[in-house]
């Protein structure tokens, strides 16, 4: 295809040729493929971005267990801390790690939530995204805006390596969705897509690595808590990205490093749960419990 | 390849917790349900390898039965789908398997009634599926197309005799999978389609001789 956008590269080039946003390059390639028009991508933006704030708001007021019973207390537990004791990181990042919990343990309920890109992985994006929208109002248009940057930053790793712990680990998965995160929160801040491209650079080159070795193979330890974790890393590239801070190696070679550091990684680390975590004696012993 | 869109991304809206074991679960239900098209006297679903064994946690069996009942994949009864009255209403049982040979989350879906079907496919990741087999026919249904499929006698011109009649309805075929059971015997193929077909070419195609079973299989709608 004509002008085809497949790598950061020619999404760089195509915003200054055209001196568009992310959002309004990655929209209208969108479109030129034929298979969506930008309504299309608009109204599932919205749809996705309300399924996010109602499962924090659900998930910031519940204690329900998981149906495994090894979680779904700590969303409540981080609420009543921050209560008590503000965070040393400011009001937005306690809004941020609690509604980062509230969505993961939303889903482990199975609750509705938007995956984003995966499910285990649901927590990043909202938690960074609607945190700094609420505490710097930001209107939906804005929002929404974000959250099609973020998109087009897991598309573009999507065309190297498949967004699955099976195949790449969690940097695949909540590693991407920290990278969607960056993108978004830099976007809403007013950031160049110099500054947006290097904040998903720093995000993914410092989570190269992270295996998926989920507990009883269910999608809760260690993933429910990675969702905070890397909400925070988001952050820390956004705000390394808006200081001009380059990420040496470019974002398309970071990418390249990522899908050869997945297929390097042992298959036993890579959704199978037969090492890491998954193997630990306290683990095991999880699993006789809960398994039968 | 088909390209990922932003749209794939941001999405499915689901009930969690797993993208493959939950969401992929109600999908193939979706699927297997579209293809047999008819309500059966029992359906057994036979969960394979992780399918098997992470399955419960996952409520990957929850997941399977809600698709089979019609339920979209952000539907909040999922959570509860033992209970509701169409569950109710099914005979169904599960079956727990272990088998390397197949893919780390297969199932089987064994439709029994009117007309006896297995329907197999697997869930290969971020909700993502394909179904690869009905009866012994090897297919491939992504839920991506509205789709074709017929079985046949493996007869010379079947194939563009089918062709013939969806090119009557100005309709783009994607892509077209066939496969036989040996020469002569039963055939299959899985025309995918760009738009709709209509009505009066399905029944041009179910009125041509050696065709055992045509099912027009609609694209997933999440």
């Amino acid at each position: 295809m004509e002008n085809a956008i497949t790598t950061f590269r020619q999404l760089y080039f195509a915003c200054k040729a055209s001196n568009k946003k992310i959002y309004e390059a990655a929209l209208d390639y969108e479109v030129s493929k034929g298979e969506y028009s930008e309504d299309d991508v608009r109204v599932q933006a919205k749809k996705s971005l309300d399924t996010m704030k109602e499962a924090i708001k659900i998930g910031l007021q519940s204690s329900e267990p998981s149906p495994s019973g090894m979680s779904g207390d700590d969303c409540n537990k981080l609420q009543l801390r921050f209560k008590n004791s503000p965070s040393v990181l400011g009001s937005t990042a306690e809004k941020i790690m609690t509604y980062a919990l509230a969505t993961s343990e939303q889903n482990l309920r199975m609750g509705t939530i938007a995956a984003c890109p995966t499910a285990g992985s649901c927590g990043i994006v909202p938690a960074v995204l609607i945190a700094y929208a609420e505490d710097n109002n930001i209107e939906e248009c804005g929002q929404i805006n974000a959250l099609i940057t973020a998109g087009e930053v897991g598309r573009l790793v999507s065309n190297k390596m498949a967004l699955a712990g099976a195949v790449g680990g969690c940097q695949a998965e909540c590693g991407v969705a920290a990278a969607m995160a960056s993108a978004a929160l830099t976007q809403m801040r007013g950031g160049s897509v110099k500054q947006i491209i290097n904040a998903v650079a720093l995000a993914l080159k410092n989570i190269l690595g992270l295996t998926c070795d989920p507990v009883c193979g269910l999608v809760e330890i260690p993933c429910v808590k990675r969702n905070p974790f890397l909400a925070i890393h988001a952050v820390t590239a956004s705000e390394l990205a808006m200081a001009d801070i380059i990420s040496k190696i470019p974002i398309d070679e970071v990418i390249d490093a990522m899908e050869q550091t997945g297929k390097l990684m042992s298959p036993l680390l890579k959704e199978s749960s037969q090492g890491g975590l998954a193997k630990t004696k306290t683990a095991i012993a999880l699993e006789k419990n809960i398994l039968k | 390849m088909r390209q990922s869109s932003i749209i794939d991304i941001i999405s499915p809206i689901m009930a969690g917790p797993s993208s493959s074991h939950t969401a992929g679960a109600v999908r193939l239900g979706l699927l297997a349900r579209n293809v047999y098209n008819a309500k059966p006297d029992k359906i057994t679903f036979k969960l394979y390898n992780s399918y098997a064994l992470t399955g419960k946690g996952h409520g990957t069996d929850k997941g399977l039965l809600a698709g089979i009942l019609g339920f979209s994949v952000d539907d909040v009864r999922i959570k509860h789908v033992f209970e509701t009255e169409k569950a109710k209403n099914l005979n169904y049982e599960f079956e727990f398997l272990e088998d390397f040979n197949r893919h780390p989350n297969a199932v089987d879906f064994i439709f029994e009634g009117g007309l006896n079907m297995t329907v197999s496919g697997d869930s290969i990741g971020a909700g993502e599926i394909v179904l690869t087999k009905i009866n012994n026919f090897s297919v491939n249904l992504d839920g991506k197309y509205n789709t074709l499929l017929v079985v046949y006698e493996d007869v010379p011109g079947v194939i563009s005799a089918v062709t013939r009649i969806i090119q009557e309805d100005s309709v783009n075929i994607a892509s077209l999978h066939c496969d036989r059971s040996g020469k002569g015997k039963d055939a299959s193929m899985c025309i995918c389609l760009d738009g709709e077909l209509s009505q009066h070419c399905l029944n041009a195609v179910s009125e041509l001789k050696n065709m055992y079973i045509v099912r027009y299989i609609k694209k997933l709608e999440s």
